[in-house]
């Protein structure tokens, strides 16, 4: 982020469209990059959610399962806040 | 073995500036007296020959020479003014299934006994044209705009390069604005750099002196023009000779207070 980016959040107004452009192409890139569509993602995602439900109790609005990039460099991140665990049986 | 710098021309997306770049590097490192060659891979909508303005002296082509009908001293057009650069094109125009990876390497060997440097320009695409020129480079050049389209083609491009082991790929950033890009109306330096993972030879403003070069067949580095893009051109052809000379900063082309205040609100915060 750069300091008019900051400006800009603070003042209400549209961010810059250079930095609409890079983190468009950042999401493109990591789907490009990984072969992975979005329905594909989303079904991954799913699936990844049902897995981790028969663990733990998650948030599952909070979760978020998304593709990140660096260094043309692709990892599939997933955030899932936990609010208990699951008490299985023994 | 042979010390030629076999070099890819290649952007992916078309109109970006891959045979603008080719022929003047091609004339630059001519002028810094190395013997050099450019290959016009793209046979089906060749136009290296037209920017070179040598477009009438084709008489053979990369074709002839292996099918053995003629000699490769036939088939190279010397250029005039500079007799450091010769064009040889691939093929011909009407023969559009003639080229395979086995033809570019045996023609890229034989050019390789002769020169110091083979610039290949590779056709727009990632189709079979693409794939003939990757096989016979060693190292290669991409160059994009700074444009979501072309930026998103390049990464495609770098990753198929990637695959075929091609080393080293340097980022050429051409059609640079440097307004725009203080005002944050265009991807940043950084930001492409970033993006792509790539180390940056260089970037060539934006120069309409490129339009009128094109007009006349005469690319940009062949006269003493002071135009910013023959400037850009030639610290190009001297970096890959591994002189290091500082990249052009967008943010300096334009100066007082105004510019400086833009460079501030550049800042990276975090």
């Amino acid at each position: 982020m750069t300091l008019k980016d900051l400006i800009d959040k603070l003042l209400g107004r549209q961010p810059s469209s250079a930095s609409t452009a890079k983190q468009r192409l950042q999401l493109v890139l990591a789907h490009d990059r990984s072969d992975l569509n979005p329905e594909l993602l989303e079904q991954m995602r799913r699936e990844i959610l049902e897995v981790v439900a028969r663990y733990v109790e998650i948030d599952v609005e909070g979760g978020d399962v998304s593709l990140e990039t660096e260094d043309r460099v692709t990892a599939l991140v997933a955030n899932l806040p936990i609010r208990a665990t699951v008490n299985r049986p023994t | 073995m042979s010390t030629t710098r076999t070099i890819l021309i290649c952007s992916g997306k078309g109109g970006v500036g891959k045979t603008t770049s080719t022929a003047n590097l091609g004339i630059a490192l001519a002028k810094q007296g190395k013997t050099t060659v450019v290959l016009d891979a793209d046979f089906g909508l060749r136009n290296l020959d037209l920017l070179l303005g040598l477009e009438n002296r084709i008489v053979y082509t990369a074709q002839e020479v292996l099918a053995e009908s003629c000699r490769l001293e036939q088939a190279l057009v010397k250029h005039k003014q500079e007799p450091n650069l010769c064009l040889l094109p691939a093929g011909n125009p009407r023969m559009l299934e003639w080229l395979t990876p086995k033809d570019m390497q045996s023609i890229v060997s034989l050019l390789e006994k002769r020169f110091d440097y083979v610039l290949i320009d590779c056709p727009a695409g990632i189709e079979d044209g693409f794939k003939n020129a990757v096989s016979a480079t060693r190292e290669a050049l991409v160059i994009t705009t700074p444009e979501v389209a072309a930026v998103r083609d390049a990464d495609r491009v770098i990753g198929l390069l990637n695959i075929q082991g091609v080393a080293p790929v340097q980022l050429v950033l051409n059609r640079v604005r440097p307004r725009m890009m203080t005002n944050q109306e265009m991807l940043s330096v950084d930001d492409i750099t970033d993006i792509l993972a790539l180390p940056l030879l260089g970037l060539v403003f934006e120069d309409e002196q490129v339009i009128v070069s094109t007009n006349r067949g005469e690319p940009l580095t062949l006269g003493d023009s002071s135009a910013p893009a023959a400037q850009a051109y030639h610290n190009i052809a001297r970096r890959l000779q591994g002189e290091e000379i500082p990249l052009m900063d967008p943010s300096q082309a334009r100066r007082g207070l105004r510019a400086r205040m833009r460079k501030l609100m550049q800042t990276k915060i975090f």
